[in-house]
């Protein structure tokens, strides 16, 4: 056993749990006397620092590694993506940056980082111990921080609703995962790859699919995991919101494609037009397929720009989940494309979100009447997400519902597939609809009352641009995403 | 040189964010200026254009390798008019609305935005790229609408956008799939127009691409979008959006859908032949009772670009020059005639009710915008000296050749649109028993005269369609020959072009 070489690989990880402690140490010890205000900035400071530092390791550290058969696995892709879930929390960290939502400043900080940690874990594994562990990890750092703001009673709500949920969804996953072990022997992915290339379509291969997808579906709020998602989304202070919107989705999605694909490629299946083949591609296609529609019907209907925000979530997931049924060669590149995009996206929205709401909590889609005249800089950032959400190019989403169409339709015999890409066409028109009506409440709507000019802090407006100038970029070029991904 | 028209345009619309948020002049001046840059750059790279009906190629690089997606730009005589076209009723668009007051930074950004991606649409031979910029053109469609619109202006703008989407949602899924199936891993048009789709996939694929570029050249029975938004826009947004984005919708079917799918064509021809016929005919009936003086130029709209489609469908070099020579001359007159209701009548008027305009005296009130209104109104109707003439005769001709009985139908369509046009001319400008009040005579009508931006912008469009009815070859030799270049091997060996 080489520790030393294992911390080495570590370092990332390690540098993030460490600014965690630094940062609950120093709040509790520092700064208990200053405003809040400056007792967010200077975490926020410390965490960004640590961030950063981890960064650097990883950008100097090695590029791929396989210890311990399969426990800690390093891949150029898995190093990429650890960047972006580090520059997400920092994001997110920043976001907290202009909100009041709490006195215990240094918990949340270190719980945010803690989670991060997990999720750096989680997409460095292909031991079904190890991904159970870290997704743990990540789940009850993000069932706390739900629940943070305690003088709003629907924060508390969120939390609970996201933690029955959760719980319940990691029992399935974990059954599943036991299944899988006791049909192979082993809770390395490749051994049970191996295992089931024989036994693909044994009842209990499926069973074990089923209770897999049933736990994932939770994590990514597809249909019919998803009614957490709306209260939660609606109840957590934004910062939270956005990292379960955004770091979340990216690992668990991730985490998602390598089971699938590396894990189970013999009980696959066929989710072709009208020639299903029992496995769990037929599961993935009728999730991606209710998702899509219920999301986006159900959008329709929400006059709250977290719900909105929160269906919205469900159909992507829905249009990602269509990626997962790809050719493993385009499978990853369109997903991590998709759902990092995506997740930027929802970062910054999250960040428009907690201006427009101000103190009181209240985030109805009118809030926003005038928001052009008011602040024509967030405005314009308003419309890049909204926009890009609705897959309009030349933003990121656009790109990303393309190759993902593109990925699909190639899967399989000749168009077997398309007729996904039909649903998915044909509900983004929908989806259109509910974001115009977001964006006409920023530019056409006159405000009822005189709105106070809009209240925001410099790092929340520089976090919200900067993120909308990502989304421009990466639409106008992709490849400067893609071939991280490859 | 090309390629400046996009650039121009999207770095004017940017621009606009660098202007004082008060200023009116300011937004103004650099919409102008441009609008005449972005025209001026088509008028250079026109003149430039030498090869005979070739592609020339203006602007290639890799853009997105893991897709095959280059940034191609390039033109040939069918781009080459409509880029021209666009510059010109850009920038008469930019004079006829001179006068708009309400937060005037943000309505030329979108203006200018939407330019930006109309230029791009038509210099596009890549067909992802082409993709893009067709989508970029239909958000700023909806917010100029929305905000700067008149009559029931939140409904027309969520409609068009909707039908806009719908439609170009129809394109992506025939693109996806034509990319799939021809498996060549590449989005250039003029690589995928050499690959030969299976038949059976041409006669799903074709209908699905034509009618999703269909819908927004006004293809009955999906035009209902266009009248509509065509009497909310504020003026300048109604004459782009007759004025070329239509044109997108025709020039798509014409690039994408006829070019990738030449054997689906043959198969459904005769079906977009009767549509377009009865586009035609039911827009000029429609046009007829209107009393809304805006919704007879929207109608109308449906009616010309009804020869536009009846042009394409006849797949014969002459109704094809003659569809893209009706493209270019609609778009001048309906940006004329959009211009004279919109801005000349209904600014001053604040009515469009013909009925009460039928009091009014507007051809004394005003000449000027009398005058143009019966010359854009002689033109549309198809007499000879006026561009509307030569490309009505060429789609009639065209269509003769290939489906006789619809050329005669098409032929009463001409009929009824001069009635409707006569009609319109009548009771807007000539009408009312009684002399006018004095009180309303033009001397005290001082400060409604028609202003030197208008009188521009009109002098400009006249001056074209005339130019062109008088001398059709300056448009004609560039059209005619593109129909010989390679692109076309396919509609000729699938569709016998």
């Amino acid at each position: 056993m080489d520790y030393p070489g294992l911390i080495k690989l570590l370092a990332p990880e390690c540098l993030v749990v460490l600014t965690a402690l630094a940062v609950l140490f120093a709040d509790l010890k520092f700064w208990r006397g200053l405003p809040s205000a400056q007792r967010l900035g200077r975490g926020a400071a410390l965490a960004t620092v640590g961030l950063l530092a981890a960064a650097l390791f990883i950008g100097l550290g090695e590029k791929s590694a396989d210890l311990l058969v399969g426990t800690l696995v390093l891949t150029r892709v898995s190093q990429f993506l650890k960047l972006v879930l580090l520059l997400l929390t920092l994001g997110t960290v920043w976001l907290c940056s202009d909100t009041d939502f709490t006195e215990h400043i240094g918990e949340f900080l270190a719980l945010l980082l803690l989670a991060a940690t997990g999720m750096m874990l989680l997409i460095s594994t292909e031991n079904l111990l190890m991904i159970f562990v870290s997704l743990e990890l990540v789940s009850l750092s993000l069932y706390v921080i739900t629940a943070f703001n305690k003088r709003s009673p629907r924060s508390a709500e969120a939390a609970l609703k996201y933690f029955l949920f959760g719980g319940m969804a990691a029992g399935f996953m974990l059954f599943g995962f036991s299944l899988l072990y006791g049909l192979s022997g082993s809770i390395h992915l490749p051994d049970i790859a191996l295992a089931l290339r024989t036994k693909g379509s044994d009842p209990l291969a499926m069973a074990a699919v089923v209770m897999v997808l049933a736990g994932f579906g939770f994590k990514i709020a597809a249909v019919p995991f998803h009614f957490w998602a709306p209260d939660t989304y609606e109840g957590a202070p934004a910062p939270a919101a956005a990292f379960i919107a955004s770091g979340s989705k990216v690992a668990s999605f991730f985490v998602l494609v390598t089971l699938l694909q590396a894990g189970m490629p013999g009980a696959a299946g066929s989710g072709a037009w009208k020639a299903f083949v029992p496995g769990w591609m037929p599961i993935v296609a009728i999730l991606a397929t209710a998702s899509m529609v219920f999301g986006n019907l159900a959008a329709l209907a929400q006059s709250s720009l977290r719900r909105l925000l929160a269906c919205s979530a469900i159909a992507h997931a829905g249009y990602a989940l269509l990626a997962v049924m790809a050719e493993p060669a385009d499978a990853k590149p369109a997903l991590l494309y998709y759902v990092v995009t995506y997740a930027l996206t929802l970062v910054g929205m999250f960040g428009l979100v907690s201006v427009v709401e101000g103190g009181d909590g209240a985030d109805s889609i009118s809030q926003l009447a005038g928001l052009s005249q008011r602040s024509p800089l967030l405005a314009v950032c308003l419309s890049v997400f909204g926009l890009s959400l609705a897959g309009v190019p030349p933003l990121a989403g656009f790109f990303g519902k393309f190759y993902v169409f593109v990925a699909v339709a190639k899967s399989g015999p000749t168009l077997s597939s398309f007729w996904l890409v039909l649903v998915a066409i044909t509900m983004s028109c929908v989806s259109l609809y509910y974001y115009l009506q977001v964006l006409k409440q920023a530019w056409v709507a006159v405000p009822v009352v005189e709105s106070a000019p809009t209240r925001a802090g410099g790092p929340l407006v520089w976090v919200v641009s900067l993120l909308a100038f990502a989304v421009v970029l990466l639409g106008c070029v992709p490849e400067l995403l893609l071939r991280f991904l490859r | 040189m090309f390629a400046w028209t996009i650039y121009l345009s999207f770095a004017g619309a940017a621009g606009m964010f660098l202007l004082p948020r008060e200023s009116l002049r300011g937004p103004r001046v650099l919409a102008l200026t441009a609008a005449l840059a972005g025209l001026l750059a088509a008028v250079g790279g026109a003149l430039q254009h030498t090869a005979g009906g070739g592609v020339v190629t203006v602007s290639k690089h890799a853009w997105i390798p893991t897709l095959g997606a280059d940034y191609f730009l390039a033109a040939d005589g069918i781009s080459l008019t409509l880029v021209l076209l666009t510059g010109l009723v850009a920038t008469a668009g930019v004079l006829f609305s001179w006068n708009i007051e309400l937060r005037p930074r943000e309505f030329f950004a979108f203006y200018l935005a939407l330019i930006g991606g109309v230029y791009g649409v038509f210099l596009s031979f890549d067909l992802l790229l082409l993709l893009v910029f067709y989508e970029i053109a239909i958000v700023p469609k909806y917010f100029l609408i929305a905000i700067w619109g008149s009559t029931n202006r939140e409904y027309a703008a969520m409609k068009l956008a909707l039908y806009s989407f719908v439609g170009s949602a129809l394109v992506i899924a025939g693109l996806v799939a034509a990319y799939v199936v021809s498996g060549a891993e590449t989005f250039n048009l003029l690589e995928l127009a050499k690959f030969a789709y299976p038949r059976e996939f041409q006669l799903w694929a074709f209908p699905l691409v034509f009618v999703g570029f269909g819908i927004l050249a006004g293809l009955w029975p999906f035009h209902s979008w266009a009248p509509t938004g065509h009497v909310a826009a504020p003026t300048g947004a109604s004459m782009l959006l007759a004025g070329v984005v239509m044109k997108l919708g025709a020039y798509g079917c014409l690039r994408v859908a006829m070019t990738l799918f030449p054997e689906g064509l043959a198969a459904w021809r005769d079906v977009i032949g009767i549509l377009a016929v009865i586009g035609i005919v039911y827009g000029a009936l429609v046009a007829l009772v209107q009393r809304d003086f805006k919704f007879v130029v929207g109608f109308s709209s449906v009616s010309h670009m009804g020869f536009v489609l009846l042009g394409l469908a006849t797949v014969t070099t002459l109704g094809l020059s003659g569809a893209v020579l009706q493209m270019f001359s609609h778009g001048i007159l309906a940006g004329l005639l959009f211009g004279v209701v919109g801005r000349m009548i209904y600014d001053r008027e604040h009515t469009r009710d013909l009925e009460q305009l039928e009091s009014r005296h507007l051809s004394r009130m005003l000449p000027f915008a009398a005058v143009t209104f019966v010359l854009a109104g002689l033109a549309s109707m198809g007499l000879p000296g006026f561009s509307g003439f030569v490309a009505e005769l060429y789609v009639l001709i065209g269509a003769w050749q290939t489906f006789p009985k619809l050329a005669v139908i098409a032929g009463a369509g001409i009929v009824i649109g001069v009635a409707y046009t006569l009609r319109a001319i009548q009771k807007g400008f000539f009408s009312g028993n009684e002399l006018p009040s004095p009180a309303r005579l033009p001397a005290e009508h001082g400060e409604s005269a028609i202003s030197l931006p208008e009188k521009l912008g009109a002098g400009l469009l006249l001056a074209c369609t005339i130019g062109v009815g008088l001398y059709p070859r300056v448009l004609l030799d560039w059209i005619v020959p593109s129909f010989n270049s390679p692109l076309f091997d396919g509609l000729r060996k699938g569709a016998g072009l």
